[in-house]
């Protein structure tokens, strides 16, 4: 036990420590989330399992935002609830200042959660509809006391309602009084309470009506300045994550696509996964409709407890081959353009990886 | 109306003598009375939609975006929803004043609507070729294996593949995307002239929103029909309309061409939604912002509703609803199917 | 077309804009409104609460201090009051009042001195029910897996085991049944309500974002549990306790009609309406007092759960 309680100190110690800008703070190795598809009542047994995270390795590095974009199942919320602790983790590693937090608990956990916080998609269910604006702003602190003393707490939480841009006097309101921009101002003000220095975003806008959402991302790209925070940016909207992100994240079916800087992303994307994505979005401009080429996707994802062998794309792809269904494509950059310093050279997970412009260069 | 005479290309309807447009609304009101008060979810809205034409209603939540459609389906829940003045003149008949029988007749067989929510919408404990062959047994009184039949070839019409296999499927058995093309099936079977498509493919993932989008508006040039696309997305909305009315706080405050609308703005309101979305071919610094929240129902904001979050709002505005007037060019030349409900459209479109 | 009418998320919608407005000078004109706060001002306006709680609070004072209503005796006889004499109904409130019964005690007497019985049982009861069956509940709705499914299956047997009949067991091994062996004996098979509602909300609780929030923050598991689950579980708990109360209430009278639950010399409604049904030809009042009283405080409790889950979740209206 005491050998135990030692080594939580040391974990303690090592996340204490500053990270410079520019250096990873968040390593993630090959994760995997199964979650068990079991029969029977009394008796389970497991026939299955959905793999709705299915070995996926990124960086975060200090002062950045990572996006992370993908269609509904493909897991991306589940790696956002994996990097929080709230899922343990099936296989796979997360670094944080290269302690692996994924198999941390009590003490160590809880340190680690003070410098890790989230950001949730629905300011309607992320806030507890029974405590007040102060009592929810103010809980961080009440779980860890070491970080405001009592007295300083009523001003700790007014002083980051107004950082929010809320109006401090609206500390003994109810969640169900605001509108959903304010909410998520809420959500925002108690993920900031504790200083962490990564703050994992969930669909943080993805509710919000239009002319709210770009409140809501300034003031997100306000505070990363001010507090020098990381974000993980996790969307499916395309647009508001290339203008968000640093560096972005394509997933498919658990699996990350394609990675690279936004530029190499958008601009230049070889994967034909996220070339289809891209192509599809709606771009808020009549005089592109004539000249612009879609590429439609045919058919659905497949479902993640029964992923196609090989490429997961393959199935819904104009380029899948034989090579598609027998080998997975490792993320890495393509062959052909290693040692080249062009944009198209970045990790792309893709067999017959090449350069297509979908997106127009203004 | 200008914006009528602008689509002449459009052919004959089908059907009827009648020559103005398929569907109008004129100063249409709905309130909701509640237990804070009433809210008024619609005050005073006029649009009208031709064959073959795509009209896009924009506006975020709260705008009466919704109200409005639902009160020309006659879905509207009355009590507490009530339609205190207003015509909806379907090809120049006023729907207000049909009788029930009437205007279920309406209902299905020449406006058919397509929700958001396709699961909910469909029934979950009948398989959806017993569903899509109802409206032909109820409306044609066709025989359970003709409709069966009928069934399969709409299926196929929205390119449901495998449809002769998946018709004995049940809704829940279908993703998203499949779902949606039933409903949208469901919403062809009868031929309607005109179909409302409330936020068709919010739900949905871009990549199957392309496919559906491009399904019903390939469908809507092959039956001619007039479609109400209600959304918020302006990107959608670019790709399909021909023409907007964008809606704030239960009016219409601007209508335009689509192209026109994008290029120069004539209220403050459209001209900050369009600032405000991030666009995918430029990163930019610092979204604009319109500042503020949408405003609350029971209590609009006097004068222009959108006065108190408007970087052009004088006095004027917060004494004077702004009505929706024609909007010209700088030399006065005629700007055909604009209007705005600004009192400075003058200075937000010329600059 | 299915007529599928979404009016009433449409409504909802139109009137479900913020209440703060974005005008920051109102700000302070508004009062902070907790949920609880809305459920009772919604409640006051309700006439179903008012005449029910104006009743169950009469009940409470009547059980409290029964000297107040009156000062005959409720076991005291005097066969000079003959059983078949007419009520004099014009004498309210004297022992006379509502006539006398067999062994020529006060009904009205009576009446008063059996409400004590009656609402000690219910609440006792619905005290012991809620306690218990609403920790068994979270427990298994909050930890699941294999917890869960023992006292799930805890909570079938008990809930297998018919209501009256089991209460009759159980109260056959008793020899002296006061009114805790009555409460006892009601509880015992009682909790499996409570416990299935509370499982159910917490459950459903236990997947909000708010609660993913509060791990995230590296909140316990107490504080998990009785600063976020507890409070929001509580609503449908109360609504299902109130209601049960009233049924608490008259499985007491139909145990103690049939001989099992309370017997003479305790004084109860239950016990009355047994001695009444023998003179029910020529002394019906002997029986329908009682009967009344029981009907009227069964339905106070009713009314109220009613009043309250109409408050505490307006959707359901």
């Amino acid at each position: 036990m005491a050998d135990l309680s030692n080594n939580d100190e040391a974990v303690a110690a090592a996340i204490e420590a500053p990270v410079a800008a520019g250096e990873p703070i968040l390593q993630v190795r090959n994760l995997q989330k199964h979650f068990p598809l079991t029969q029977g009542i009394l008796f389970k047994k497991q026939v299955g399992a959905v793999k709705a995270v299915d070995g996926v390795s990124f960086d975060l590095f200090q002062g950045e935002t990572l996006g992370i974009v993908g269609e509904s199942g493909c897991g991306k919320s589940t790696v956002a609830k994996l990097l929080m602790n709230l899922e343990r983790a099936t296989a796979g590693e997360v670094f944080y200042k290269g302690q692996d937090i994924t198999k941390l608990s009590g003490r160590a956990l809880k340190a680690v959660r003070r410098n890790i916080q989230m950001v949730f998609q629905d300011p309607y269910t992320s806030l507890n509809p029974r405590m007040t604006v102060g009592d929810i702003i103010g809980e961080p602190f009440d779980i860890h006391p070491e970080v405001a003393p009592k007295g300083d707490r009523r001003r700790k939480v007014q002083e980051l309602l107004d950082v929010v841009g809320l109006n401090p006097e609206y500390i003994n309101r109810y969640p169900h009084q605001f509108s959903g921009g304010q909410r998520q101002r809420i959500g925002i003000a108690r993920g900031l309470a504790l200083n962490p220095e990564i703050i994992i975003c969930d669909e943080p806008v993805s509710a919000l009506d239009v002319s709210v959402q770009a409140q809501v991302i300034n003031l997100m790209g306000k505070l990363q300045d001010e507090f020098n925070l990381s974000y993980i940016f996790i969307a499916h909207d395309l647009s508001i994550v290339r203008h968000i992100s640093d560096r972005v994240g394509v997933m498919y079916l658990g699996k990350m696509a394609e990675i690279g800087t936004d530029e190499q992303i958008y601009e230049h994307p070889t994967h034909p996964y996220t070339q289809a994505l891209l192509s599809a979005v709606p771009v808020p401009d009549p005089e592109a409709r004539a000249h612009r080429e879609r590429i439609i996707l045919t058919g659905d994802v497949p479902s993640p407890a029964n992923p196609p062998s090989g490429c997961s794309f393959r199935t819904r792809c104009w380029k899948a081959q034989e090579k598609c269904s027998q080998e997975v494509p490792v993320l890495a950059i393509p062959q052909r353009f290693q040692g080249q310093d062009i944009p198209a050279a970045h990790s792309s997970a893709c067999h017959f990886a090449e350069e297509k412009q979908v997106v127009p260069v203004s | 109306m200008s914006i009528i005479d602008k689509t002449a290309a459009v052919p004959a309807p089908r059907g009827g003598d009648h020559t103005g447009p398929l569907l109008e609304v004129k100063d249409l009101h709905v309130e909701f009375h509640t237990r804070d008060g009433v809210a008024k979810a619609v005050n005073g809205v006029n649009y009208s939609v031709n064959a073959g034409e795509t009209l896009a209603v924009l506006g975020e939540s709260g705008s009466g975006k919704s109200v409005t459609a639902q009160a020309i389906m006659g879905i509207l829940d009355m009590p507490p929803g009530k339609i205190p003045q207003g015509e909806i003149l379907f090809r120049g008949e006023d729907m207000l004043k049909m009788s029930e029988e009437e205007r279920r007749k309406i209902r299905g067989r020449k406006i058919a609507m397509i929700f958001q929510d396709a699961l909910s919408s469909l029934n979950p404990v009948l398989n959806v070729g017993y569903q899509l062959g109802e409206m032909f047994r109820v409306h044609h009184g066709m025989s359970k294996k003709d409709a069966k039949v009928k069934a399969i070839e709409l299926m196929d019409k929205v390119k449901i593949p495998a449809a002769k296999a998946r018709v004995d499927d049940y809704p829940h058995q279908f993703s998203g995307g499949m779902r949606q093309r039933i409903m949208i099936a469901m919403a062809l079977a009868l031929e309607p002239d005109l179909i409302i498509a409330d936020e068709p493919t919010t739900a949905l993932d871009v990549t199957v929103q392309a496919q559906v989008m491009d399904l019903l508006a390939e469908l809507q040039q092959e039956y001619n029909m007039g479609l109400i696309l209600i959304t918020h997305d302006l990107g959608v909305v670019a790709d399909v309309a021909d023409k907007i009315a964008v809606m704030y706080a239960g009016r219409i405050v601007e209508q335009a061409p689509v192209h026109e609308l994008y290029k120069r703005p004539a209220h403050p309101y459209t001209r900050g939604l369009l600032d405000s979305i991030p666009r995918l071919d430029q990163k930019g610094q610092e979204l604009y912002a319109i500042k503020g929240l949408p405003p609350n129902l029971l209590k609009v904001p006097t004068g222009c509703a959108f006065n108190p979050r408007c970087p052009k709002a004088d006095d004027i505005c917060r004494t004077e609803i702004p009505a929706l007037v024609p909007v010209t060019e700088q030399d006065g030349a005629d700007l055909p199917g604009r209007k705005s409900a600004c009192h400075f459209w003058k200075e937000t479109i010329h600059g | 077309m299915p007529d599928v009418t979404k009016t009433a998320t449409a409504v909802e919608d139109a009137v479900a804009t913020p209440s703060v407005d974005a005008s920051e000078p109102s700000a302070k004109q508004e009062k902070a409104r907790s949920l609880w706060g809305d459920a009772w001002a919604d409640l006051r306006r309700n006439p179903y609460f008012i005449v029910s709680s104006i009743l169950i609070a009469l009940l409470l004072l009547v059980s409290a201090w029964p000297g107040l209503f009156t000062s005959a005796s409720p076991t005291a006889g005097d066969l000079v009051h003959h059983f078949l004499s007419k009520p004099e109904l014009s004498k309210v409130g004297s022992p006379e009042w509502l006539g006398y019964d067999g062994q020529g005690r006060s009904v009205y007497a009576r009446l008063i001195h059996g409400t004590r019985a009656s609402v000690t049982v219910g609440i006792a009861v619905t005290a012991i029910v809620t306690i218990v069956g609403g920790f068994m509940g979270m427990i298994a709705g909050y930890f699941g897996g294999i917890v869960d499914t023992v006292l799930s299956r805890i909570t079938d047997i008990f809930f297998g085991i018919p209501f009256l009949l089991g209460a009759m067991v159980v109260l056959q091994s008793f020899v002296e049944r006061t009114v805790w062996v009555v409460v006892f004996a009601l509880a015992f098979l009682g909790w499996t309500q409570i416990t299935r509602v509370m499982r159910g909300a917490v459950i459903t609780i236990k997947q909000a974002d708010y609660v993913h929030a509060a791990k995230a923050l590296g909140a316990g598991t107490t504080r998990i549990l009785f600063k976020h689950i507890l409070p929001n579980a509580m609503a449908p708990v109360i609504v299902v306790a109130t209601i049960a109360l009233g049924g608490y209430i008259s499985a007491e009278a139909t145990l103690s009609f049939l001989g099992l639950g309370l017997a003479a010399p305790t004084v109860s409604w239950g016990v009355d309406i047994s001695a009444g049904v023998a003179q029910i030809r020529v002394a019906p009042h002997i029986l329908l007092w009682p009967s009344i009283m029981l009907s009227l405080t069964v339905l106070a409790f009713i009314m109220l759960g009613e009043a309250v889950r109409n408050a505490l979740d307006p959707k359901l209206r």
